[in-house]
């Protein structure tokens, strides 16, 4: 179905709104939205709520060859899919450069930022290792899906946990996870995109987006950082011209929300860490509420 | 390629530039007879040819005429000899689309699509021998051929590729210094005005040192501008004197 056009009179007053400072949702210039992460059941499965764009997060991981110019190396691979559901303009065939876009963007920030050290991921040299795959599904789209969709990436990544291994000569004995607990992937950093948006030839920028803001925006900058304010990936978009100061502007305040959203998600992680801990303690102690039965079947 | 030195104790690359040194820069515009623009660069070892067609009515669809304004087609290919080892790259792969978005991003930017309502402008791109810095090529390569159609332009697209080892900036990579693994900058520069057209950064910098790598850039930029702005005046007096004027 084709997007429907944005009427002349809404464009007006949302770009004389935003003139004078002011967003449809009462956020500041620089105000990100409230950002939700809820877990799965499985590890590595998450959810992110970024307003209301949603994005859900799987971590699947599997042994192969590795590649043969990278032998001692396992491999990462990431897929952000647009559903349709998601918004009614997002249909099988039409959404091609948006999603090349998000997906190399993705990409270039987390494996080429290399924020998981995948000499770790290596099982056997030249032979076995694991191979990492991300899924990131859109649900919802109200803006700013690039933001939603890096951090359910990393969310995920730090929430999974890999099936141990260990080798005996040419034997490799894979542990289910009631032999041997589950092994976490191994994160150096936690690359984090913060979307900027241009109006009126660059005088006015807003930080996080919402659908409304993106349509009549004039381009798009995202600046990818973690919170040790080691800058991963930059990319403008859009056909703005930006100044070099803008830029210096812009890394300046992705600094300060990425450690912001860095700390919400250590929270996250660490709350869901306690919910299982406490859950699984019961579980051994003998009592069984509802939730425990569903643990005792699903394979994990 | 781990005991490498990309710059060494006196100040000198791989190859033996300084640290802000420019790559030789060769450039042609007007090889094909047939397209209506076109230009070969050469970038050190990196090799992009360049052919611009247009405004021309639009192709396929008439609906994807745009009422205001000429719509811009990019699309990017590089050659199976290209790399070191030889490699057949499917044509609607990611990373060719990229590459088409990005530049289809830089030149709607800075070709003066008002004048050209309901046409289209097809720019194609080729690189036949990759040493690092492909997308400045490119880029390098296809504004001298928008420059060569005669299509206006708000000013040359200048791009250059900018690195940092060591705490130095270094411009304009080779192939060997992006394998490295370092940050890696990409800019695309309107000189004249300093506005950057497209900006796009890899792997880790620290926030410090971003600006002195902009820096790097934004003047490898500027020095490649100077260069082309050479080669299409040398062009035009050519053209001019065959003309008998």
């Amino acid at each position: 179905m084709k997007e429907t056009p944005l009427s002349n009179c809404e464009r007006r007053f949302l770009l004389r709104a935003i003139e004078e400072k002011k967003r449809l949702d009462g956020r500041q210039t620089y105000d990100y939205r409230n950002i939700r992460i809820s877990f799965g059941t499985d590890y590595g499965c998450c959810m992110v709520e970024l307003g209301k764009t949603r994005v859900l997060g799987q971590v699947s991981c599997e042994l192969v060859s590795p590649k043969l110019n990278r032998a001692t190396e396992g491999i990462l691979f990431f897929n952000l899919e647009l559903s349709q559901m998601a918004a009614p303009a997002f249909e099988p065939g039409r959404q091609s450069d948006l999603l090349v876009k998000l997906n190399r963007l993705l990409e270039r920030c987390l494996r080429n930022s290399k924020c998981i050290d995948t000499e770790s991921l290596c099982v056997v040299a030249g032979e076995k290792v694991w191979q990492i795959r991300v899924d990131l599904h859109l649900l919802n789209h109200d803006g700013n899906i690039i933001d939603a969709a890096s951090i359910a990436a990393i969310v995920a990544l730090c929430h999974f946990r890999r099936p141990d291994v260990s080798v005996q000569g040419d034997e490799i004995t894979l542990y289910t996870p009631e032999e041997r607990d589950p092994v976490p992937l191994s994160i150096h950093h936690m690359p984090i995109c913060v979307s900027f948006a241009f109006f009126q030839q660059g005088t006015y920028l807003l930080v996080d987006p919402n659908e409304r803001e993106e349509r009549v925006m004039d381009g798009l900058l995202v600046i990818a950082m973690n919170k040790h304010r080691e800058i991963c990936t930059i990319q403008s978009s859009g056909g703005i011209m930006l100044l070099k100061d803008q830029v210096l502007r812009c890394s300046k305040i992705a600094g300060v929300k990425v450690a912001e959203i860095t700390e919400l998600i250590l929270k996250a992680l660490e709350n869901d860490q306690k919910v299982r801990m406490h859950h699984r303690w019961e579980f051994n102690a003998g009592s069984s509420p509802g939730f425990q039965n569903n643990e005792e079947e699903r394979p994990a | 390629m781990a005991g490498l030195e990309l710059l060494s104790d006196q100040g000198y690359r791989v190859d033996g530039r300084r640290a802000g040194e420019l790559r030789k820069i060769q450039a042609r515009m007007g090889v094909f007879s047939q397209a209506d623009g076109s230009a070969y660069i050469e970038q050190g070892n990196t090799k992009a040819l360049a052919v611009v067609y247009g405004p021309h009515e639009i192709r396929g669809s008439r609906a994807r005429a745009l009422p205001d304004r000429a719509l811009v087609n990019c699309q990017y290919s590089s050659a199976t000899f290209s790399t070191g080892e030889r490699k057949r790259r499917p044509h609607g792969d990611r990373k060719s689309c990229e590459m088409g978005l990005q530049l289809r991003q830089t030149f709607e930017a800075a070709i003066l699509t008002q004048l050209h309502p309901r046409s289209q402008i097809d720019i194609y791109v080729q690189v036949l021998q990759a040493d690092g810095g492909t997308y400045a090529a490119c880029v390098n390569a296809a504004t001298l051929a928008v420059l060569d159609a005669g299509i206006p332009m708000r000013d040359f697209v200048c791009a250059c590729s900018a690195g940092f080892v060591d705490g130095t900036a270094l411009a304009d990579l080779s192939h060997v210094e992006e394998a490295a693994g370092g940050p890696q900058l990409a800019l695309a520069l309107l000189p004249a005005s300093g506005q950057i057209a497209l900006l796009e950064m890899d792997a880790r910098l620290h926030e410090d040192h971003l600006e002195r790598v902009l820096e790097a850039a934004a003047q490898a930029a500027r020095d490649v501008h100077t260069l082309l702005d050479r080669v299409v005046r040398q062009h035009v007096r050519e053209a001019s004197i065959l003309l008998g004027d």
